[in-house]
């Protein structure tokens, strides 16, 4: 593994999401979704608390709804353009292109949720907050969005249409989220034996990232998102060195 | 003279189809190799197992001593690589997509900023260098390509159809680019322009249904044509038919056919001999004059037919 390709790739990636205005339509759109929902749906002010919790529980969807916008692009341009062909005759490993691009989605997930900092004046200028539970807060949901990533980043790699690399990473997403919410595991409790239910939440996003939202920060939460982020990008190579050519 | 490609058995079967089926070559330092054959003959999924971007049903491939399915790291780093419609990452600038490349390449300061700079300049690409790639024509593209190909100097060229889509003028100044690079480098660069054959290629592979059909030099090729060494001739003081008789009586032809639309007869030597000399001493001797007399080299759209279409 050479770290400088790595670097590379990540690099010319990041600078490619900033030759076009996708980048900044989607700075905007997430800030204007996390801050909306964080004052409208979330309630920040009637909830009369110095935290943000109303601002990392609505995470889980917006990244449903956002990440795959951004992962999308990630191969399946590649393909479509030929420039696949470029880069994988290049001297670089399969997985040192994986992780390089894989790795400049994230830096620049990690950007728009960084932007949100206003909020965090804002919850330290009205009451005084526990910082610890927020920065555990903004830490969970960047692992969280890795994962999201991770898992379209793999789907992306599987198509040459950025348009079914959408909806397809959506629903893989919102199955990842939806198997650890309420009315989804109600629905299993009724019938399925208990240890069921609990397989099925245990492999949500939801329930592994509302412990941290909370400021719990438990090793087996961060061991779930890196999994889910290690399995995924290893899918990813293997999906890469099959579909390459096609 | 040191082997720098070698191409053994090399296959691709896409299910039932047999896209390249056997193929077996070697390419030395300094020869240039043209790889002509008709379109989905199997050239370009050839380069792409050469340059390892496919993986071979069975077969080998060296380059420089390196195997690509065991090392293929050190055998893109030997390469430069075209690929087929030279792809490129659109929305980069020709100076910012070259300066990635040398990055991958591990070029790294003064370095980097000179090879760029060469790779620009022997491309002709200097005066584009920071215009986004999507808006450059069809030919700036392909030199983009070129440029990024031939970057890092490498001791190995492999050119997907480097002329396709270039005006006459941006063809001859790739093809004097090549010639020039071809002294210390192995190049292999597929083509179905024929006149390429002359102005670049010091051999020739022909392959057709995934198999090669020829290997040998320009030379070979045109030899292989029915019109090699024939002699087109016109006699000013004589008619067609005692010159016809003349013709057939002479040792060393084999036949001859009338030239269509015109006045004279295309002479064919026995066994494709030259035979340009002893003919116009021979109209000489019986003191007519030649109006007009010169040799064919051979056809080679005719050999290219005959080849890849099958012996008739």
């Amino acid at each position: 593994m050479n770290m400088n390709n790595i670097w590379f790739i990540m690099k010319r990636e990041l600078s490619g999401y900033f030759a076009t205005p996708v980048a900044y339509v989607f700075i905007i759109s997430f800030l204007l979704l996390t801050g909306f929902s964080t004052f409208f749906v979330g309630n920040f002010f009637e909830r009369g608390e110095a935290d943000l919790y109303p601002f990392f529980s609505i995470h889980p969807w917006i990244y449903v709804l956002l990440i795959p916008a951004i992962s999308m692009r990630l191969w399946s341009e590649e393909r479509k353009s030929g420039s696949i062909e470029l880069l994988m005759t290049l001297p670089i490993s399969v997985l040192e292109a994986v992780l390089g691009k894989f790795l400049a989605a994230w830096a620049f997930t990690g950007l728009a949720l960084f932007l949100n900092f206003p909020l965090w004046i804002t919850v330290n200028y009205l009451g005084s907050p526990d910082n610890g539970i927020i920065v555990a807060g903004f830490l969970g949901s960047l692992l969280m969005a890795g994962g999201f990533l991770a898992i379209g980043a793999c789907i992306s790699a599987s198509t040459k249409n950025q348009v079914i690399a959408f909806v397809l990473s959506l629903i893989v997403s919102l199955i990842f989220v939806l198997s650890g919410y309420g009315i989804v595991l109600d629905f299993f409790s009724s019938w399925a034996p208990a240890t069921l239910v609990d397989a099925v939440s245990s492999f949500s996003f939801l329930t592994h990232f509302d412990a941290i939202s909370k400021g719990v920060i438990d090793m087996r939460d961060i061991f779930y998102f890196a999994s889910v982020i290690a399995v995924w990008l290893f899918a990813n190579a293997i999906v890469v060195n099959a579909r390459k050519a096609d | 003279m040191t082997l720098r490609i070698e191409i053994d058995n090399l296959a691709k079967y896409f299910g039932e189809i047999k896209a390249v089926d056997g193929v077996s070559f070697s390419v030395k330092k300094g020869e240039v190799l043209g790889f002509l054959g008709p379109n989905g003959a199997g050239k370009s999924t050839t380069m792409k197992m050469v340059t390892g971007f496919l993986t071979p049903t069975r077969g080998t491939v060296r380059v420089c001593g390196h195997d690509v399915l065991t090392d293929p790291i050190a055998v893109k780093a030997n390469l430069g690589y075209l690929p087929e419609g030279a792809p490129a990452y659109a929305d980069m600038t020709p100076d910012g997509f070259l300066r990635f490349i040398a990055d991958i390449r591990g070029l790294a300061g003064a370095e980097k900023t000179r090879a760029v700079a060469i790779a620009a300049e022997r491309a002709q690409i200097k005066h584009v260098m920071f215009q986004p790639i999507e808006t450059l024509s069809k030919g700036y593209k392909r030199r983009v390509g070129l440029a990024q190909a031939i970057l890092h100097n490498p001791p190995v060229l492999i050119l997907d159809e480097p002329t396709d889509g270039l005006d006459p003028n941006q063809k001859h100044e790739v093809r004097t680019l090549i010639n020039e690079m071809a002294h210390d480098k192995a190049i292999i660069i597929s083509t179905h322009i024929l006149e390429e054959v002359h102005a670049l290629c010091h051999r020739n592979v022909v392959i057709a249904k995934g198999q090669v059909q020829f290997d040998g030099t320009p030379h070979e090729l045109e030899a292989m044509s029915r019109y090699h060494n024939a002699v087109c001739v016109s006699v000013v003081n004589v008619d067609d038919d005692s010159l016809a008789a003349f013709l057939w009586a002479l040792p060393f032809v084999d036949h001859i056919e009338a030239l269509s639309g015109d006045r004279g007869f295309r002479v064919y030597p026995e066994q494709g001999k030259q035979i340009t000399a002893e003919l116009s001493q021979a109209i000489r001797d019986n003191n007519w004059q030649v109006a007009s007399l010169h040799a064919e080299h051979g056809r080679l759209d005719e050999v290219f037919r005959t080849i890849t279409m099958g012996k008739s």
